[in-house]
């Protein structure tokens, strides 16, 4: 829209460069009736559907913000659940302060990208699955660090103040539509920023790292800048974990069974395009809940559907949507001769 | 424990993570596999003695002699069908399947065996030490897996160094295509390699199923130290993943002696601190694996 590129040596006039589709703008209709749908649903259903659909947002948020790291910027971590703890603990430390839990979320969720600032120069220094191994070192250091705060619950955690004031049901459609608005932004917030010049130079990395350094994309500065969008994606999912759960327990936040499941997402639902992680993690949640009481099993049945989708589906289930040229988030540009 | 014990311990430690790492090390070097799969690995090999062991031997000495072997051919078979493919889909795929793999591994253990803690008895040997003074003594288990430790990587270095097996294992690690043109079955080489990181790893395993417990989770953290150590020491060297083995294990055992919290959070904080300060590791080698 705003940044088309300069058309090199073709006439102006014989292109023309759009970035929709027929298809996604035939999605804007219903995206907008599923969303106020989504909106209103607090008043028309029961509890159990819509803290249910807490969890689906959470999952979809971390979904969404790690395929952005692994599909577009080639960052596979195995430590977003950093982020997710820090989240978490922010609102609880935020909260026994005195502020308000739905105000520390976004608080929490910023604080996530400061503290993501350092923790890239460090770990960027690591390449591929070095750079994997080792954001999960430093997940288990803050880990380490929080659980020997007595005040934050030390090694068993502690319950979130502050909740405790509201009324059951209104508790449960705020947290609702607090998980709403962190998925939709996360959603919108990465279709925006991969529509932007870091897309591009994501794009241009993807397709020749040393071509797109030579011609002057500013590589690190675009992972850096994705890197801590995820970040902040991580820590609002963590953040929602502590409302929603009402106290935080560390070995499940900071657990690494939640880089496991974004995995899962991405790789069931496609990597790198934005619709995949919406569909696999709607294919995940219902595997969710009906292998939920198999146990172990249902992590064994995931763990082996998602290798064998890296291996042998590797654009997953939205690829194989996408082979009838169906796309409702295109991020690229689509070139059209307009002389023939 | 006292300071010079805690010394001691700590570089004996060190040889348990440096033959964890001996396989990370020799499976990335030369195939180019980042195996997040490693420490679930490793564990999986204690769980094999475990299940088979009843029948054998009650010593679980005696592992050391089926479970490698068993572990080499699984490696290569693992290689020539899963890996292969998923290396052919460019580096991050395989860094997804072995985390796949990881996952399905820890919890299929959970399924069979239960989430209660196993170790390996190996009878007698296991509470006996060599008194140096009244505050220093050095189990002969532990010595006997530094030992183990440092035969594993010396063999690991000759075969890559002396053989005709090595060398075409070297070819295919600084360039596949080459060694290929050059008459190198690439593949079959690729999966003796990882044959072999297979077996170092299951020894690796049973090492740490003699000197502590352990249950289908515990896996993750026996990777991230094989990982350290990899790169405190520097990656492709051999005897720089000793050194660096011995680093975490001091820093472990030196951290525990100050705080019993933090014999965990040491070693981790030093890994970030060599990280920061010397990213290459200490002893970088341009020799493979």
């Amino acid at each position: 829209m705003t940044q088309a590129p300069t058309a090199p040596a073709a006439p102006v006039a014989a292109v023309r460069i759009r970035r929709s589709t027929r298809t996604s703008r035939w999605a804007l209709g219903p995206t907008a009736i599923i969303l106020i749908v989504l909106g209103y649903l607090p008043y028309g259903t029961g509890q159990g559907t819509t803290s249910m659909l807490v969890d689906f947002f959470i999952l979809l948020t971390l979904g969404v913000t790690w395929n952005m790291l692994a599909g577009y910027a080639g960052l596979v971590s195995v430590g977003q659940q950093a982020y997710i703890g820090i989240g978490a603990y922010g609102v609880l430390w935020l909260a026994q302060h005195g502020v308000e839990p739905f105000l520390a979320l976004p608080i929490a969720a910023v604080a996530c990208a400061v503290l993501a600032v350092p923790i890239s120069f460090l770990v960027f220094r690591l390449r591929g699955g070095y750079f994997a191994i080792g954001t999960w070192v430093v997940a288990e250091v803050l880990a380490l660090f929080t659980i020997r705060d007595s005040a934050l619950g030390g090694g068993t955690g502690t319950n979130v103040p502050g909740l405790g004031g509201f009324d059951p049901v209104v508790l449960g459609a705020y947290t609702y539509w607090a998980a709403l608005a962190v998925a939709v932004i996360s959603l919108v917030g990465s279709y925006f920023l991969l529509r932007t010049r870091v897309g591009l130079a994501l794009t241009a990395v993807r397709d020749d790292e040393t071509a797109a350094r030579n011609v002057g994309v500013r590589v690190s500065r675009a992972k850096r800048i994705v890197y801590l969008a995820a970040a902040v994606g991580a820590g609002g999912a963590g953040a929602l974990l502590a409302i929603s759960q009402l106290n935080v327990e560390p070995h499940n936040v900071y657990g690494v069974q939640w880089s496991a499941y974004m995995i899962f997402v991405v790789l069931i639902g496609g990597i790198g395009t934005l619709e995949g992680p919406i569909l696999g993690t709607i294919v995940f949640f219902v595997l969710q809940r009906t292998l939920a009481s198999e146990g172990a099993w249902y992590l064994i049945i995931v763990g082996s559907v998602a290798v064998v989708m890296a291996v042998w589906v590797r654009k997953g289930l939205w690829g194989i949507a996408e082979r009838f040229g169906l796309r409702l988030f295109p991020t690229g540009y689509h070139v059209t001769d307009t002389t023939r | 424990m006292n300071w010079i014990n805690a010394i001691a311990q700590g570089l004996l430690l060190g040889g348990l993570y440096a033959l964890f790492a001996c396989g990370l090390s020799l499976l990335f070097g030369v195939v180019g596999i980042i195996n997040l799969a490693h420490g679930d690995l490793a564990v999986l090999g204690g769980y094999v003695a475990v299940a088979i062991l009843p029948s054998v031997h009650t010593n679980a000495l005696w592992a050391l002699l089926f479970v490698p072997p068993i572990f080499g051919a699984f490696g290569y078979v693992s290689q020539r069908t899963l890996l292969q493919r998923s290396l052919e889909n460019g580096p991050l795929t395989t860094l997804l399947v072995t985390f796949g793999l990881s996952v399905v591994l820890q919890n299929a253990l959970l399924e069979g065996f239960s989430a209660d803690s196993h170790s390996l008895s190996i009878g007698k040997l296991a509470t006996q030490a060599l008194r140096i003074n009244s505050q220093l003594s050095i189990s002969y288990l532990r010595f006997g897996i530094l030992v183990v430790a440092v035969v594993v990587l010396a063999g690991v270095q000759l075969l890559l160094a002396r053989t005709s097996v090595g060398r075409q294992i070297r070819a295919v690690a600084d360039d596949n295509e080459a060694a290929a043109i050059s008459g190198v079955n690439t593949r079959h080489i690729a999966g003796i390699a990882t044959g072999i990181a297979f077996v170092t790893v299951a020894i690796a395993g049973l090492a740490n199923g003699m000197y502590s417990q352990f249950t289908p989770t515990s896996g993750s953290s026996l990777l991230l130290f094989a990982f350290e150590a990899v790169i405190i020491g520097g990656l492709g060297s051999l005897w720089g993943t000793l050194a660096g083995g011995c680093v975490l294990g001091l820093a472990g055992t030196i951290g525990a002696q100050i705080d019993s919290t933090m014999g965990t959070l040491i070693p981790h904080l030093v890994f970030l601190a060599v990280l920061a300060v010397r990213p290459s590791g200490f002893f970088p080698a341009r020799a493979p694996a």
